[in-house]
């Protein structure tokens, strides 16, 4: 966040500073949304409106907010968004909003825009806090793209709804993956994509919190 | 600044009027919204009815084919004949289930379906005209394994052969139980029959593991017992006599079901009239 500047706050959460992947935030609802991508985007979409337009609320009127009360503003102001897109997805996009169901509604409680709203617009302009808001959202849809591709792929042998593996039900030749389908398989997805991600940047590995003691031989276990 | 955001009045300020704003916001999207919300129920619906009936081809004018070719009646379960007390239109017969005076409860024996309730007077939709009907789709629910699933089941015009099933709403295990919507799996249910020819109201359609023999068999869904318990004792429930059963009686007997005889005063009978 030392860069406060609009190309690097929008740009930076999508591979350096991503909010899934560095500050593991925003997981439950990354793990429920992902078994197709159609449902991951407009899902990702959904939280980029949410976290750009909240970071930009708070921002305006960051001056006025009497911290005492500044998470229950934040929260006011998210879950009112929230609300919008709700209603709107169930307006325009009817199907969509019957398979992510109760998941549009979770995004208030989503880390990411809570944490936005917090840690950057309450001190930061009302312009930057919207790219910020846009930034984080990117990078909180890019890993939902990611499992969402892998997921529908080996789990259903399709992608964005177009059959790429014929699937065994359908006549064809692929099994699909039913671990996929369910909710832990994207733990490992999202495992492996932070284990990549920081095979390429080494710099954002953590330092142990603890030293782990040297391998403990069987007998001194007993 | 900082101290004077925190004064009592400050707060209270600054509560009063976010939450005037909000409020403004959020109701003005509900309201606004509502109606286009409504037809897209209402869209949905109909777009299953017709795909439960064959009748759906991606693209169509779902409201005009379905104003063209689809009769709703409300049907009395009890006795099985049409009943002209509700409009089909606006009738909702999910929250009629739930209020005592067009519900009833049902005994822990009855209640194979995990409903609990269970409304008098049920919508059906007729297609091929009121006479005689070509399909008559049934609104089916059930308990599946992790939720209420709520369907239509077409069935041909001798009340027993069955042409679809669907679910419009359900929360069954994707790639397992949610399988129901396969149309592969779908495709099986063409030509089943519901009841044998003793031609009492007991069903004799029901799932089966390890590939059905019969016509009143259908293969279960693989990996899915508890989903496909749940589809068994739904139809078994829905076309029982607790339900549809003496409806479609009517049709396999060959005496269709009449508009309700009026029970309000009969004129021509009053001496004078």
């Amino acid at each position: 966040m030392a860069d406060v500047n609009a190309k690097g706050v929008l740009t930076a959460p999508i591979f350096h500073n991503n909010p899934i992947a560095l500050q593991i935030l925003g997981i439950c609802s990354a793990l429920a949304v992902t078994t197709s991508m159609s449902v991951s985007l407009v899902m990702a979409l959904a939280v980029i409106f949410v976290s750009s337009l909240s970071n930009l609320f708070v921002s305006l009127i960051r001056n006025h907010i009497p911290s005492s009360i500044r998470i229950i503003v934040q929260m006011t102001i998210i879950a009112s968004l929230v609300i919008v897109v709700d209603q709107i997805l169930k307006a325009y996009a009817y199907e969509m909003s019957k398979q992510l169901s109760v998941f549009v509604g979770l995004i208030i409680t989503n880390c990411i825009v809570m944490g936005r709203a917090e840690g950057f617009a309450m001190s930061n302009t009302p312009g930057i806090s919207f790219l910020d808001g846009i930034g984080n959202g990117l990078g909180y849809g890019f890993v939902l793209m990611v499992v969402g591709f892998v997921r529908e792929l080996l789990g259903s042998g399709s992608v964005f709804g177009v059959t790429i593996l014929q699937t065994v039900q359908n006549g064809g030749w692929y099994v699909p993956n039913g671990l996929l389908l369910l909710p832990p398989s994207a733990f490992f997805i999202i495992g492996l994509l932070i284990w990549v991600m920081r095979s390429v940047n080494p710099e954002q590995v953590e330092n142990n919190e603890f030293k782990m003691k040297e391998n403990t031989k069987p007998k001194e276990a007993v | 600044m900082a101290q004077g955001n925190n004064s009592i009045k400050k707060i209270l300020i600054v509560a009063f009027s976010l939450c005037i704003v909000c409020s403004v916001i959020v109701s003005t999207a509900a309201v606004a919204l509502r109606p286009m919300q409504q037809l897209n129920q209402e869209l949905d619906r109909k777009t299953n009815i017709l795909n439960v009936a064959k009748l759906y081809e991606p693209g169509m004018n779902v409201e005009e084919v379905f104003r063209e070719e689809i009769t709703a009646r409300v049907v009395d379960l009890d006795t099985g004949e049409y009943s002209d007390e509700f409009d089909p239109d606006t009738y909702d017969s999910f929250q009629a289930a739930r209020d005592p005076a067009s519900g009833r409860t049902l005994s822990g024996e009855q209640d194979i379906a995990g409903l609990s309730r269970v409304e008098n007077f049920a919508t059906v939709y007729l297609i091929g005209g009121e006479d005689d009907p070509d399909q008559i789709v049934l609104p089916i629910r059930g308990q599946g394994l992790w939720g209420l699933m709520r369907g239509f089941l077409a069935v041909e015009g001798d009340g027993n052969t069955i042409v679809s099933i669907t679910y419009y709403e359900h929360s069954e295990t994707p790639g397992l139980g949610a399988e129901v919507n396969n149309p592969r799996w779908q495709a099986q249910w063409e030509g089943k029959k519901i009841y044998d020819e003793e031609g009492d109201l007991s069903p004799e359609i029901h799932l089966t593991k390890g590939g059905a023999s019969s016509e009143y068999e259908v293969d279960a869904l693989s990996g899915a017992t508890l989903t496909s318990n749940g589809v068994t004792n739904m139809l078994q429930f829905w076309l029982s006599e607790e339900a549809f059963g003496p409806y479609l009686a009517k049709f396999r007997s060959g005496t269709e079901p009449e508009d309700a005889e009026e029970t309000d005063t009969n004129f021509e009978d009053v001496e004078g009239a």
